[in-house]
């Protein structure tokens, strides 16, 4: 039926959002490819020439970039551990009958619909203040030294709050594939006198196998860019000991004003982010051809 | 027996679900309860579960900050970029679900492969811009933005739910003579309409708690929700109570639609790779 009419049409209809994406994608790219190989600082842009490989050197040689690229490393590691190993645990927990299952799914997804910057408040705040926080006053009822979160395990709190906001997710998707495990093959496994714990390795886990590599997928893209967080509670201090590379990116850029320096940076993270990306896609990819 | 067996099991697992959705909710129940604390019980040690409630701190941040601006500031962004998205969205979805070519598959990976896009990679340029063109700290700068990073999604989502449409339905109103646009309007739209408004639910909540772009690129004329609450906490200091009712208005919104599309999420932000 489609007649050369209603393909030009089609065309048509298409042509805006890919223009704009690409417009979107391709040219602040371009720039910040360009802007990488130049000597440029807002403070001083009179100075303004090619730089060469400089900026790249530079920011790979500052050992501020070894530290926050562990600190991306293990800030996006550490959040992954605990959403996947918290997620598949809290999704066969909400799999069983429950009474008021409504609600409970509802208290267990509410941390995901908060925005970064209050959620990390409340945390900074109420949760881990060194004197009035909860956790401050847990501990000294037991009779304990309270820890000063944000001064003593900066990395360590903010992967707290970020696997706080990520776990809802990771649950829910977990908790979609799990429902949609076909139940025959379960109850056979069951009859034949299989254990809950071998049904657990041998059919859900691997039933929910794709679903995991999603969310560590789609996780890994948003974590790789966690930056609110960060911002409002740490500052990416005491010194660089809870910088990831978007907020020492951001530092050079909007801080430091070093434009090139700050676009080298950049160009290294979006090549970071499509090695992960590559995988995404390829598995999305092939999931819309079934 | 093994009723028995299986009430036991429920009630077991009830207790057990309930305490930890209790623990992974608590921030939020304490943060409703801060809120409504004078700024001496909110620091009381230890803690107060029940104090004398006032809603003086809802009062004061409304009276004393400009609360209301940033609080539009977010419906008109997180609102204008939704729209936007969906205008530019639904013909482009359309075409591609409807009279897919060769390219389609193509065109909707390279899509997905904007949204990979580390933010960072192109905050230098797009700062420099806006700063050439006038455009930080607007309203319209930022909506653009966030209409531009949500885009990949909204086409995506729209996409997924324009598929499950049966095509046979539309060839049928071909067939009975109706021109293309009166075939989108009154055959397609009524059609599409609940996958249309889910998209939109999710678009609005992650642009209203969108937090790289708000806050980087707007200060005190343009900043929405995200971006107050952020300044808020420096020069407030230790008011616990009061940012506790500037955030409770903030999340408030958002938190109770979030609710209602907790499926939505799934497909949306897998791309349709979980259903």
């Amino acid at each position: 039926m489609a007649t050369a009419h209603t393909r030009t049409l089609s065309r048509l209809m298409i042509a805006p959002s890919v223009v704009m994406l690409l417009a979107w994608m391709a040219i602040p790219l371009a720039m910040t490819i360009y802007f990488s190989f130049q000597r440029y600082n807002l403070l001083n842009p009179s100075r303004r020439r090619f730089a060469g490989w400089f900026n790249y050197e530079f920011f790979v040689t500052d050992p501020a970039f070894f530290a926050a690229l562990t600190n991306t490393l293990v800030l996006v590691g550490g959040v992954l551990v605990i959403t996947i190993v918290g997620g598949i645990l809290f999704a066969l927990l909400l799999d069983q009958p429950i009474f008021g299952q409504g609600i409970v799914r509802i208290l267990f997804i509410s941390p995901f619909f908060i925005m970064p910057t209050v959620s990390a408040l409340i945390w900074k705040n109420m949760m881990m203040n060194p004197v009035f926080g909860i956790f401050a006053n847990i501990a000294k009822s037991l009779g304990l030294q309270p820890i000063d979160w944000f001064a003593s395990v900066p990395l360590l709190s903010i992967i707290i709050i970020v696997a706080w906001q990520w776990l809802p997710f990771a649950t829910l998707i977990l908790l979609t594939a799990l429902q949609s495990l076909d139940s025959e093959q379960r109850d056979a496994a069951e009859m034949d006198g299989a254990k809950p714990v071998a049904l657990f390795f041998y059919i859900t886990l691997p039933h929910m196998s794709r679903a995991i590599t999603v969310v560590v997928l789609i996780e890994t893209i948003f974590l790789l860019s966690i930056f609110a967080e960060i911002l409002v509670t740490t500052n990416g201090g005491p010194g660089v000991a809870s910088t990831n590379l978007t907020f020492l990116i951001y530092a050079r850029a909007l801080l430091q004003f070093d434009v090139g320096g700050a676009a080298a940076g950049g160009i290294i993270a979006v090549i970071l982010a499509n090695i992960v990306a590559i995988f995404l896609i390829r598995m999305i990819g092939k999931n819309l051809e079934a | 027996m093994a009723r028995a067996m299986g009430l036991r099991r429920r009630i077991g697992f009830t207790f057990l679900a309930w305490g930890i959705g209790l623990i992974v909710f608590f921030p939020i129940f304490w943060m409703l309860l801060t809120s409504f604390k004078t700024e001496g019980d909110a620091i009381a040690s230890p803690p107060l579960l029940f104090y004398a409630a006032t809603i003086e701190n809802y009062l004061e941040v409304l009276a004393r900050s400009n609360y209301f601006k940033h609080f539009m500031n977010s419906v008109i962004i997180a609102g204008g970029s939704t729209i936007l998205a969906l205008i530019v969205a639904i013909p482009a979805a359309w075409s591609m679900a409807f009279s897919p070519t060769k390219q389609t598959k193509n065109i909707l990976m390279w899509m997905l492969s904007t949204k990979m896009l580390p933010p960072v990679g192109v905050l230098v340029p797009i700062y420099l811009l806006f700063l050439q063109w006038g455009l930080l700290d607007t309203k319209f700068g930022l909506t653009i933005i966030l209409m531009l990073i949500n885009l990949p999604i909204v086409i995506w989502m729209l996409y997924t739910y324009f598929k499950e449409i049966p095509g046979e339905i539309l060839e049928a109103s071909r067939m009975d003579g109706a021109v293309l646009w009166k075939e989108i309007i009154y055959v397609l739209l009524p059609m599409a309409v609940p996958g249309i408004a889910s998209t939109m639910l999710l678009n609005v909540i992650l642009a209203w708690n969108e937090a790289f772009w708000t806050l980087n690129l707007t200060a005190a004329n343009a900043a929405p929700l995200t971006a107050f609450i952020a300044a808020f906490s420096s020069p407030e200091g230790l008011f616990w109570a009061k940012l506790s009712a500037a955030s409770t208005m903030a999340i408030a919104p958002i938190l109770i639609l979030g609710w209602f599309s907790q499926r939505q999420l799934v497909r949306g932000l897998t791309f349709g790779a979980v259903k």
